[in-house]
């Protein structure tokens, strides 16, 4: 078995032992990248000089005394998380020669337990995006199928994971970034409670509900990986002062006493009938492992995607502003006045699907259309939180599918952006309500495209998430295949 | 025809703390051009604002001293419009939950006091500056401003003239230096005020067209700009005008009112939640603990300076009318307690000396208050004389030195020894044989004469009463 195949917890224990180095494993990585990239292209930057450096530092601090667990493991960066004297795009032009001379929280998290930082992963520009096609710099391909979408927008997270171009990385999802590539990659995704992680040099999409989470090749990685960047941040006031938990501590086996609800809303018309079988397929085996099943109902599941495609848009084209050419990122240096500055300079730096979304928020939040759209979208988000409240008193985790279709062939849905915003119809509920969502895969279509089961919980419930997903893991048969590359 | 003036006030006042409000950042004055900025309020991607609570506290403090209710649950909101010197695009401002509403002060104008009311007070983040090199040409951008906290007070439309809005606008000033939330410095800016101006005929309900009126940096532009304007409108009116509403800048050299170009345009601020900021909860406890720590307010120091150190009204109000100035009155009165006596020579000598001298305030000003208590001092103990003191004291302006130096250096004591007064009363004697015979014949107004002498040879050291009372003998023989 190559290294670069390695999951966190079983380099981490041959590290430990003193089998191999930090800094074979990242060369190993890197040859693994050297020899696949061209197909998957998941990179954006690679960061071959500094993370060798960082593997040595690893490799020096393990022999020195006793390590955190990600010490030494080669971890791959969604490109929207700022990594100091690292270039961070955000998959845009406007961005394109950005270095940050700062850390993201996340990073300076890792940086701390010795992780090696190999470099910053493709995504949709701006996160924007089911299927990381809106990237300015190409989008990465579906490493089981290189003609599909690897879903987005942490496409690139999700291709180096099932790619093994990294060990594993981390994504952002701000209406499923994380659980829908993560599905269709067939790799396991986290998106953590809304504050449990701190958006300190991420940059924002929609401020109320990005969120950092891990993208593993299996649930006991994400319960490490989660472990080494949670906690309260004093930098993000919307961080939550509520202690973390060892997540570790879920990965227990047995289902006894746990409710698993099934939103019958979740399995409407317009869900493929290969996703429902696998997904069927994964609830039997929670059932196995001794979970009780029951129906459950989030009437409201329908608007989540109307009132998502105004808060998102609304707070993007706020956020959006700073990019105005003026003291960082593209600048035309034509431009013969102010205004000709910011129109000339946003025009060329921006794709087209950020310009739509800034136009639709711009517009949703004007004079005269405030209440009949941002307004009744934050309304609509508390009938969802509602929903969830009330399901949550009648079961501990609700068990469903990520996205209602397996990924789709490269540029298939360009023409048709409205039917790519609604295949997120089953992942943006959780980002609305603030909820935990992860994505654990399931099986896979006649096609051998990856499917995922979706499993969300109430606030701060991770370990419940993190506990069934373990035990859907363990009793299912697919977990070594993996994707027949380079 | 008769008009009525309607004006109302937005007053911008930057609060005095050591932090910007959403970042770490000093808000000292002066720095050189984005020396004091970081990658939060440089709006570098991904970072995050974290609110300074002391914003909060100070909002308080001018909530309970403006009689307005505070607001339990503040949010904070974006106001959005592009400038090269709003960094993110966006203002972090209050938008429907301010927190301060409904408050009011009272003001005096000629004997006749009124009531203001405070429509709300919010807090906000203040802009950058942009440096206009116009023979480049090029514009600069200097964020060190940008993100010093700002107070926005706006005032309902009850001020009724120019004079009411400068009483208005003195009041807050006085306000928010007692309440020690804001240095007043109105040329610095970090006490500004913008106004709206509309006429109205006497009696009619609905209001005219409104202009606004900028950049008035001291009272007296206040009132001259005001006045300029009301002017314009009722010219206009007369003339069967329309008065067109837009924003004019005060122009204190011409004159006159411009009207502005470029950026203030109607503006669709797409006021909306700022999401990275989590709403700031004002419980009871918080109101009471900043109540207690209330400081001494304008009215109730003016009232203590009547009813416990004995000053007249007027000079209450004079010397309270500043909180500098009191503190400048009381800190002299440390060294020299009479009250009367020293209220009298801040008034008089003190306030010549700052008059129509620019940039001058009793903030700045030279003598300070424990040297010019101890100048009193020696006048009353007779070291010199009253005449001297004033010498000693412009003196005092002019080299920073305290007034025994001066006496000392200059040898300025007065002379009060009998024998060295009298053997000059002698020779002056001596020297007038005219006016002495004058005087012997009757024309006692010559004492006058003979003591100005006196004066004149001593260079203004000999003890006035003293010779006074020698001449009077002297001349009797
Ligand atoms: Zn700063």
């Amino acid at each position: 078995m190559k290294l670069s195949q390695l999951t966190i917890h079983e380099a981490s224990d041959l590290l430990t032992k003193g089998d191999i180095s930090s800094v074979e494993l990242t060369t190993d990585v890197f040859s693994r990248i050297d020899q696949i990239e061209d197909q998957v292209k998941a990179y954006i930057t690679q960061n071959r000089e500094p993370a060798l450096q960082q593997a040595e530092a690893a490799d020096q601090a393990r022999r020195d005394g006793e390590v955190a667990p990600l010490c030494g493991i080669p971890l791959a960066i969604k490109d929207v998380i700022c990594t100091k004297g690292l270039t961070t795009t955000a998959g845009s032009r406007i961005l394109e020669n950005f270095t940050p001379p700062y850390d993201a929280t996340v990073m300076e998290k890792l940086q701390a337990q010795g992780a090696v930082c190999l470099g910053k992963v493709s995504m949709d520009e701006f996160a924007m995006g089911s299927g990381n096609e809106n990237c300015a710099f190409g989008t990465p391909k579906n490493p089981w199928s290189l003609d599909h979408i690897c879903g987005g927008s942490s496409g690139g997270s999700a291709a180096a994971v099932a790619a093994d171009e990294c060990l594993a990385s981390l994504g952002s999802d701000t209406g499923g970034s994380i659980r829908q590539p993560a599905s269709h990659c067939g790799v396991v995704g986290i998106k953590p409670t809304y504050g449990r992680v701190s958006r300190f040099g991420l940059l924002a999409f929609a401020s109320s509900l990005d969120q950092i989470g891990p993208l593993s090749k299996d649930v006991t990685d994400a319960a490490l990986l989660l472990n080494g960047i949670c906690g309260h941040d004093p930098r993000d006031s919307t961080s939550a002062a509520q202690k973390s938990e060892d997540y570790l501590a879920a990965l227990q086996d047995g289902l006894s006493g746990l409710t698993v609800g099934i939103p019958q809303e979740y399995f409407g018309p317009g869900l493929n009938s290969e996703v429902e079988t696998a997904v069927r397929h994964g609830i039997d085996l929670l059932v196995e492992a001794g979970a009780t099943i029951k129906e459950v109902s989030l009437p409201h599941t329908e608007y989540g995607v109307a009132a998502y495609y105004i808060i998102a848009p609304a707070e993007a084209s706020s956020n959006l502003a700073r990019y105005d050419g003026v003291r960082y990122g593209h600048r035309n240096s034509d431009a013969d006045s102010l205004i000709d500055l910011y129109r000339r300079s946003r025009s060329e730096g921006f794709g087209d699907e950020v310009k739509r979304r800034i136009l639709i928020g711009t517009y949703a939040l004007s004079s005269g259309y405030y209440d009949a759209y941002y307004k009744k979208a934050s309304q609509v988000r508390t009938l969802i939180v509602n929903d969830y409240t009330e399901a949550f008193s009648q079961c501990d985790v609700l068990a469903s599918p990520v996205s209602p279709i397996p990924a789709w062939k490269i540029g298939e849905k360009a023409s048709d952006p409205l039917s790519v915003y609604l295949s997120d119809l089953l992942t943006i509920p959780a980002n609305l309500a603030g909820i935990p969502g992860m994505s654990v895969p399931c099986g896979f279509s006649s096609t051998g495209l990856p499917i995922g089961l979706q499993l969300q919980a109430g606030h701060f419930q991770e370990a419940t998430l993190i506990k069934t997903a373990y035990n859907l893991e363990q009793r299912l048969e697919i977990t070594n295949k993996k994707p027949a590359l380079g | 025809m008769e008009f009525e003036i309607v004006i109302g006030l937005e007053i911008h006042a930057q609060m005095k703390t050591k932090s910007k409000i959403f970042c770490n950042c000093t808000t000292e004055f002066g720095r050189p051009p984005n020396s004091n900025t970081c990658p939060v309020c440089l709006a570098m991607p991904g970072v995050l604002p974290v609110l300074n609570k002391q914003v909060v506290e100070f909002g308080i403090r001018l909530g309970l001293a403006t009689n307005s209710q505070i607001t339990r649950t503040n949010q904070f909101a974006r106001k959005n419009y592009f400038y090269p010197d709003l960094p993110k695009g966006y203002q972090i401002s209050q938008f429907d939950l301010p927190i301060c509403e409904h408050g009011h002060v009272d003001i005096e104008v000629d004997g006749t006091s009124s009531r203001i009311g405070l429509t709300r007070i919010h807090m906000e983040e203040d802009a950058g500056k942009l440096v206009h090199d116009d023979s480049a040409p090029k514009s600069y951008v200097d964020l060190n401003r940008a993100g010093t906290p700002l107070l926005e007070i706006v005032s309902e439309p009850d001020i009724r003239s120019p004079e009411q809005a400068v009483a208005y606008l003195r009041k807050l000033h006085a306000i928010v230096t007692y309440l020690n939330i804001c240095d007043g410095n109105m040329q610095e800016g970090s006490f500004r005020c913008d106004a709206n101006i509309s006429l109205r005929p006497m009696g009619q309900e609905e209001l005219g067209t409104r202009t606004e009126l900028k950049n008035m940096n001291s009272f007296r532009n206040v009132q001259r700009g005001l006045e300029y304007e009301v002017r314009r409108q009722r010219d206009i009116l007369l003339d069967g005008g329309a008065v067109v509403q837009q924003t004019l800048l005060w122009d204190p050299d011409k004159n006159q009112t411009n009207a502005m170009r470029g950026k203030e345009e109607a503006h669709d601020y797409r006021y909306f939640p700022d999401p990275d900021l989590v709403p700031v909860v004002i419980d009871d406890e918080w109101i009471a603990r900043v109540e207690e720590s209330l400081p001494e307010l304008p009215e109730q120091r003016c009232q203590r300076f009547q009813d416990k150190i004995g000053l007249s009204a007027d000079a209450a109000t004079i010397l309270t009318s500043e909180r500098a100035l009191a503190d400048y009155f009381e800190g002299a009165m440390a060294v020299y307690p009479n009250a009367k006596k020293l209220a009298n020579w801040i008034m008089t000598e003190v306030m010549r000396e700052m008059k129509g001298k620019e940039g001058m305030s009793i903030a700045t000003f030279p003598v300070s208050p424990k040297d010019l208590g101890g100048l009193l001092a020696i006048m009353d103990k007779g070291t010199i004389s009253g005449k001297i003191a004033k010498t000693v004291f412009e003196e005092m302006i002019a080299s920073g030195k305290d007034s025994e130096t001066i006496v000392k250096e200059k040898n300025l004591v007065q002379v009060s020894d009998e024998g060295e007064i009298l053997q000059m009363v002698q020779e002056i004697i001596a020297a007038n044989p005219d006016q002495v015979g004058q005087f012997k014949e009757g024309k006692t107004k010559l004492m006058g004469f003979f003591v100005g002498q006196l004066m004149k040879a001593s260079k203004g050291k000999a003890n006035p009463k003293m010779a006074n009372q020698l001449f009077g003998k002297e001349l009797k023989k």
